[in-house]
């Protein structure tokens, strides 16, 4: 029984530990090399250098040039730089009142708080937002983009690949719409970056956000990629780093750790998503079988490779996530809110979930580290917890004798 | 079973939850002390603290005051989780907001609309905490769950019936709250402050370093951390689509002469003497409350006491339904010295209840709980 001891981690969307090569790359540049990539002295050029090397690297990972990467403090920041340096610029300062030329913004409903919120406040400020629908497996339609593009939209923002479910969306159609009508197209793809093929240019995109922490790199450290010619507010005011898109002193290790997970990342991506791919298929598969009732979610979307998304009715998904993390599992439900309940998730009831489907969904996402045992582990304790929850639901021996 | 090097250093957990209590934490003193105590005595815990009620609702109604005054804030999972944290024990936030607003909240406001005065914590205690929340303890595999609560549980090995009994500090005994659990609820519940006193908590609390053991008690009701009952009553009807603006009706005596006026049945309750809003020669009280009428009746002290009451949705305790009358004790409030009186029961769940000598102010709404000394038979709504 000592293998239950140990703790498996599948939660790698929520975030990733630190590879141990980026923290090697990294360590240099908080004692040894201190110095400001932003000063003229000899210290100074060999942390320039070290970030313009990591720009490099970041920029190979999605297909860029270089002097298209912005490094943000993560995801968010980046979300936030694309959306309202987008919209401000577009129209500055935007109207306080909504009228007929007030700018318009296309986005979905599933996305990432960083970008939902980020477009509520600018429905606050008078902008006007579309949130398109998802089919049930969480993929837009091309014709309601078409049809929600008018002559105020200034932004179509829409995730690569959803967190929850690892939908994919169809990027490289959405980009010839917005190519088509003369939109800017952002994309989040904090989810999809390392660990499907990201070619900005073959997707049309002008805006890309990447978070470090969720490819192996740091927290706290993520980039904006902005197409060359792209006219963007900036965001914070400061000194003329980077180009002044984003002043504020370089996080010179953070830096150095997202280019070589970047790095890492792009030469491994092709082999690693096969491996994790099959991990997640026996996984899943394993679930399915084992567990009576259960079901996939945005099973049949073109999804990222480690992630699955799955309904157990007659369980709450709260409850089932705890009774794992006490068992040694790490997975998730939902997402957190500031206390650290979890709420009902936005994505799982707009791809059509009931609540209470939504609420008895488990999400596992696999990393770089999962392994065979990790799964198997995960099949021998998982459908046991849900045996054990759905004996003491108030529900499920009504469902099940319905079905 | 496991992976690389850099998860070695997460905490590892017991490999089996065999004896595992889970322990209903508010981030206070009572509950943090359960958590100590029950460590101290060798079991294993986990800690989980309901998230009842969203601080982002009608904020307007939380207050400005020190952050510990307002509910459910943020501060008091904190403080729950530092005591976890300190403790070292796991611990979790659990969504019952849904479950709290339904069953606790809605019909708080309900019944103060409908002229009664309801006591929130007992529907909270028998609808939530001793239901889903004692649920999913059980879910998560732990056995029992633990709360903070001052009164104690015994099993009769005679009867074999598990008894509800008022705490050994007399002051701080909360049984008045508790008279609605089941044999089942209780069957799985510890209360292990029963036998201590407050101060006795205290010093337990600081013997074992825990970050919440000079925290001030919370007196007012959690969702309603300012104790303006009126304000929230309006603010959430409000929200609800239901203006009580135009709310006034008639203030009448016994004889139906109209005496005043009020600006809405919810501003009252029974026994009230302040803020009826007009000067009289001799003190009055609230003498009932006429939802139908939109009328508050008052009248002079001694007709504010009456002997007979009805109660309804009647849970026995420590004994089954009674076949024939039986004389007990009975507590119709929080603060009320048990009197003397002879429980009738009536039809199912329906008791009749005769003091010996007439109480104050009985109030609909409120319970009536039945005593035989530090027994608690049962209880009931006082109708």
């Amino acid at each position: 029984m000592g293998s239950l001891m140990n703790r498996v981690y599948l939660d790698f969307n929520a975030t990733t530990p630190v590879e141990p090569q980026v923290l090697d790359a990294m360590l240099p540049y908080f004692s040894a090399e201190f110095a400001n990539a932003a000063s003229i002295h000899t210290p100074g050029q060999r942390a320039r250098a070290a970030v313009e090397t990591a720009r490099e690297q970041v920029a190979a990972l999605i297909g860029a040039r270089p002097q298209e990467i912005v490094f943000t403090s993560g995801g968010t920041e980046s979300d936030n730089h694309a959306i309202f340096g987008v919209v401000g610029q577009a129209f500055l300062p935007v109207s306080s009142s909504r009228d007929a030329n007030s700018p318009h913004l296309v986005t979905t409903a599933i996305e990432h708080e960083a970008v939902l919120n980020a477009c509520q406040a600018l429905e606050k400020q008078g902008a006007r937002v579309t949130y398109l629908p998802t089919n049930r497996e969480g993929l837009i339609d091309l014709q309601d983009l078409r049809r929600a593009i008018r002559a105020e939209t200034v932004l179509i923002t829409i995730m690569h690949a959803n967190n929850e479910i690892g939908a994919v969306q169809p990027l490289e159609e959405i980009g010839r719409v917005a190519k088509e009508a003369d939109v800017y197209f952002h994309t989040d793809a904090v989810q999809s970056a390392g660990k499907i093929p990201i070619d900005v240019n073959k997707l049309q995109v002008d805006l890309l956000s990447i978070s470090g922490h969720k490819l192996y790199a740091p927290k706290g450290i993520g980039a904006l990629y902005v197409r060359g010619g792209t006219r963007l507010r900036q965001l914070l005011y400061g000194g003329h780093h980077q180009r002044g898109f984003r002043p504020g002193t370089e996080n010179v290790a953070g830096i150095v750790g997202l280019g070589k997970a970047a790095e890492i990342a792009h030469k491994s991506l092709a082999e690693e998503a096969r491996r994790i791919s099959a991990l997640r298929d026996k996984l899943q598969h394993g679930l399915l079988q084992r567990v009576p009732h259960s079901r996939l979610n945005a099973g049949a979307a073109p999804r990222t490779p480690n992630t699955t998304n799955l309904v157990f009715p007659g369980v709450e998904g709260e409850a089932l996530l705890i009774a794992l993390d006490l068992k040694g599992l790490a997975c998730s439900t939902g997402a957190a809110c500031s206390s650290g309940a979890v709420e009902p998730s936005h994505v799982l009831t707009a791809i059509g979930l009931p609540p209470e489907e939504a609420r008895a969904s488990l999400r596992f996402s696999l990393g770089r580290h999962t392994t065979s045992a990790d799964i198997d582990f995960a099949l021998n304790v998982v459908p046991a917890a849900v045996a054990q929850l759905r004996e003491l639901s108030p529900t499920y021996g009504k469902m099940a004798e319905a079905r | 079973m496991t992976t690389g090097t850099q998860f070695d250093t997460l905490p590892e957990r017991a490999e089996t939850q065999r004896g595992l209590v889970a322990v209903a934490m508010s981030g206070g003193v009572d509950s943090s002390a359960v958590a100590a105590l029950l460590q101290q005595q060798g079991r294993a815990v986990v800690g989980l603290t309901m998230q009842l009620w969203n601080q982002r609702r009608l904020p307007e109604l939380q207050g400005d005051g020190p952050a510990q005054h307002r509910c459910c804030s943020l501060d008091d999972v904190y403080d729950a989780k530092a005591v976890a944290q300190h403790l070292n024990f796991p611990h979790y936030v659990v969504n019952f907001e849904e479950q709290f607003e339904e069953r606790v909240v809605r019909p708080f406001v309900d019944q103060y609309l409908s002229g009664r005065t309801p006591i929130a914590c007992t529907n909270c205690n028998t609808d939530v905490k001793f239901e889903p929340l004692l649920r999913m303890a059980r879910q998560i595999g732990a056995e029992r769950l633990a709360t903070g609560h001052y009164a104690r549980i015994r099993r009769n090995d005679a009867t074999g019936r598990w008894e509800l009994l008022r705490a050994r500090d007399e002051s701080k005994d909360q049984s008045y709250f508790l008279w609605g659990l089941s044999q089942e609820q209780l069957s799985r519940s510890d209360f292990p402050l029963g036998e201590l006193t407050k101060e006795e908590v205290r010093a337990l609390a600081r013997r074992a370093n825990l970050p919440v053991a000079e925290k001030p008690e919370s007196m007012e009701l959690c969702f309603v951390p300012t104790g303006n009952y009126v304000q929230f009553i309006q603010a959430y009807s409000l929200e609800r689509g239901i203006s009580l603006h135009h709310s006034e009706g008639e203030i009448v005596n016994e004889n139906g002469d109209i005496i005043g006026r009020h600006d809405g049945v919810h501003n009252f309750t029974i026994g009230q003497r302040k803020g009826l809003g007009f000067a009289a020669g001799k003190p009055l009280y609230v003498l009932s409350i006429d939802p139908e009428k939109n009328r508050v009746v008052v009248g002079e002290d001694d007709v504010l006491r009456k002997a007979v009451c009805e109660v309804e949705g009647v849970n026995w305790i420590s004994r089954d339904q009674p076949s024939d009358t039986i004389r007990a004790f009975a507590k119709i409030r929080h603060k009320h010295e048990p009197a003397p009186a002879i429980i009738e029961p009536l039809e199912a769940g329906i008791a009749r209840v005769t003091f010996d000598a007439p109480q104050r102010a009985i109030t609909p709404g409120q319970a009536a709980v039945f005593h035989d000394g530090e027994v608690v038979l049962g209880g009931g709504w006082i109708r």
